[in-house]
């Protein structure tokens, strides 16, 4: 019974990670495609690879574009996102709480068709009454993607908050910290997994986006989502698969090194509480 | 001054004055326009069960909740608009509340830091406070790398080092195992001593409370219901609420048939009780008398005389202890009285063991009924 029963969870498991990974693995044997044109095969070659690296410079300069507005766009957004989470959390029962938390998590719904066009909309009016942002590029695609990937970072500042308590501050303030003291002294190092995962799921967001972006972009200011999707209209060249497989790669390093620090973590603890049950 | 000023009104005065203070949540009244004097090198608790109002007043005293109205007054000092870190005062929290990411030295330390303390004072204070909670071997540990009740000892070392005016503790030995507890209860009461700081302790157990207070509050739904020495208040408890929440108490109805100067008799179900002091009660008024079980004496034998103080009833309930049992005797009236009775003599088969269905006969001293007003 029991072995029948791990042999169809084994399956479902294997078809799972099977639907999850061949497209990735397709993707990675193709970036090894001799052939110019993406679906058919025509032998290995690291052809592509030259190509991407030498003769790409569009590729590259939409990487670092995406890397400049997704880096930018995380840190404020973490700024702004931890101090709405403090508002919601530490600082009672003040006027528009509400309403104010209603407005916070909005963006987490929000179409972003919706987001993207108020934004562009916005913009514009902003342009004619006061002449700022003169241009639209690097500067309003990281203002539109702060507004949205705030409010993912204050959801995730706001449930460690409220689950870890007040105690500590508290007791901060007992001990004579006064209320900037016990921000720096208690709540933020407490705050420190929190704050991470934040930037991180920030970064993620702004370097995935195309919809919004698309819609506050300007001329010559391309992202590395909106270069790929206007290529698959321009038909697809197989430099951007080699792209690809390079990006997985390192995420796929940055996956292991984040597994290992948790582990690292997970010994330490066992540790700290083998010497707890021993202190005695 | 005498050892114990709390038992002098006259020539002490008090370190911390509560005059009429109310705190409300929405609703709710969490603390209900009590008063309050706490003197000087006193060990007071407030004893309450869960939701009566004793950690709001704690916090209160603290500073991290501000009263709706009413004034809290420390060495002098009135505290309407003295934020929770500027106050003479510190806290021990029920969970201990120790910053995780600082080591045992450091989170003693931290408070002295904030007042400035020159470095080398700051390390001698924190080792003279180490050696005093025998944690001198631990210092460069964090919290989470010690046992309970060493992390207990640290939050009070911690809140010790500041040499506050008056020390708050929410619950301090409530996550420690019970036989930890009672060890640690003398520890604490002992290191208090040594000390000289006062201390406010919040519990929901009276045996701590009983062992630890030279004082202590009985609070229920926001009010006091009575202040006293743990003496006064277990053996001369004023209303049927402490008389049950502090010990047992068996509780019957009556009314005070006359009350002179120095006895007074009350006719209730029990009979006649008559009880040897005088009280202030009025001649017919409904009134309780309350009976401690161990205070009433038990026997086979029918006493020599009839007289008041005494009863009547069958042994309907036996629970043995060990070291005492239990009696349920049921009353001619079909009331149920507690009796504790010590087991002197080891034997189970005595003809003078009480067992099931024997008629006994209950007295008491008449020193022992204790009058309850409300």
């Amino acid at each position: 019974m029991y072995n029948k029963r791990s042999r169809f969870l084994t399956v479902m498991v294997s078809l799972g990670l099977a639907f999850f990974y061949i497209p990735l693995l397709l993707l990675v044997i193709y970036s090894f495609n001799h052939s110019k044109l993406v679906p058919v095969w025509g032998g290995w070659s690291t052809r592509w690879y030259k190509v991407l690296f030498f003769e790409s410079p569009e590729v590259w300069s939409a990487v670092a574009l995406s890397l400049k507005i997704a880096f930018v766009n995380a840190t404020f957004a973490t700024i702004l996102g931890t101090l709405a989470a403090l508002a919601m959390v530490r600082f009672g029962r003040f006027k528009g709480r509400t309403l104010f938390g209603g407005m916070l998590v909005a963006p987490l719904v929000m179409p972003e068709v919706i987001t993207g066009l108020s934004l562009l909309v916005f913009f514009i009016s902003l342009q004619e009454l006061i002449g700022w942002p003169a241009e639209r590029g690097f500067t309003t695609i990281t203002i539109a993607h702060i507004t949205f990937s705030m409010a993912f970072v204050a959801v995730t500042v706001q449930a460690r908050l409220t689950g870890m308590g007040q105690d500590l501050e508290e007791a901060a303030a007992d001990l004579g910290a006064k209320p900037f003291k016990v921000l720096t002294a208690i709540t933020i190092p407490r705050l420190t997994p929190a704050l991470v995962s934040g930037w991180l799921l920030a970064f993620t967001l702004s370097l995935d986006d195309l919809v919004i972006a698309s819609f506050v972009t300007g001329p010559g200011a391309n992202t590395l989502p909106i270069l790929i999707f206007s290529r698959i209209r321009l038909g697809l060249r197989p430099d951007i698969n080699a792209l690809a497989t390079i990006i997985i790669l390192v995420v796929a390093i940055c996956v292991t090194i984040a597994a290992l620090i948790m582990y690292r973590q997970h010994k330490r603890d066992l540790l700290d509480q083998q010497l707890a049950e021993r202190a005695d | 001054m005498t050892d114990a000023p709390w038992l002098d009104h006259e020539n002490n005065t008090p370190l911390v004055q509560i005059r009429g203070l109310t705190k409300k949540f929405g609703s709710v009244t969490a603390v209900d326009n009590i008063d309050l004097d706490i003197y000087q090198g006193e060990l007071f608790c407030l004893l309450g069960g869960s939701g009566c109002g004793k950690s709001t007043l704690l916090r209160m005293l603290a500073g991290f909740e501000f009263p709706e109205s009413g004034s809290i007054n420390i060495g002098g000092e009135d505290m309407s608009n003295v934020s929770a870190y500027e106050r003479p005062t510190n806290m021990m929290f029920q969970s201990y509340a120790l910053f995780p990411h600082m080591t045992v030295e450091k989170n003693i330390a931290f408070g002295l830091q904030q007042d400035r303390v020159p470095k080398s004072e700051i390390t001698d204070r924190v080792d003279e406070i180490l050696q005093l909670v025998e944690l001198q071997d631990f210092k460069k540990r964090k919290p989470q790398q010690l046992s309970g009740g060493q992390r207990q000892r640290v939050a009070l070392a911690r809140a010790l080092v500041k040499k506050p005016r008056l020390l708050l503790l929410d619950e301090p030995l409530a996550a420690l195992d019970k036989k930890l507890r009672k060890q640690t209860q003398f520890e604490l009461a002992n290191i208090q001593e040594q000390v000289g700081v006062t201390f406010i302790v919040v519990t929901h157990d009276q045996e701590e409370a009983m062992t630890l207070a030279t004082r202590m509050a009985v609070m229920d739904a926001g009010r006091f219901m009575q202040i006293g020495t743990p003496n006064e208040i277990y053996e001369f408890p004023q209303s049927r609420f402490v008389a049950d929440f502090i010990g047992s108490a068996n509780i019957f109805a009556g009314r005070v048939s006359e009350d002179g100067t120095d006895h007074v008799r009350v006719d209730t179900d029990l009979g006649e009780v008559y009880i040897d002091h005088g009280q202030s009660v009025t001649e017919g008024k409904q009134i309780w008398v309350g009976l401690r079980p161990e205070k009433i004496h038990v026997s086979k034998t029918a006493p020599k005389k009839a007289g008041p103080n005494q009863v009547s009833g069958e042994v309907e309930e036996i629970g043995y202890l060990g070291e005492t049992s239990i009696y349920k005797v049921k009353l001619k009236t079909g009331q149920l009285v507690d009796v504790t009775a010590p087991n002197q003599v080891r034997s189970r088969s005595n003809e003078q063991s009480i067992t099931w269905e024997d008629t006994v006969y209950l007295s008491w001293e008449p020193s022992s009924a204790m009058l309850l007003n409300s």
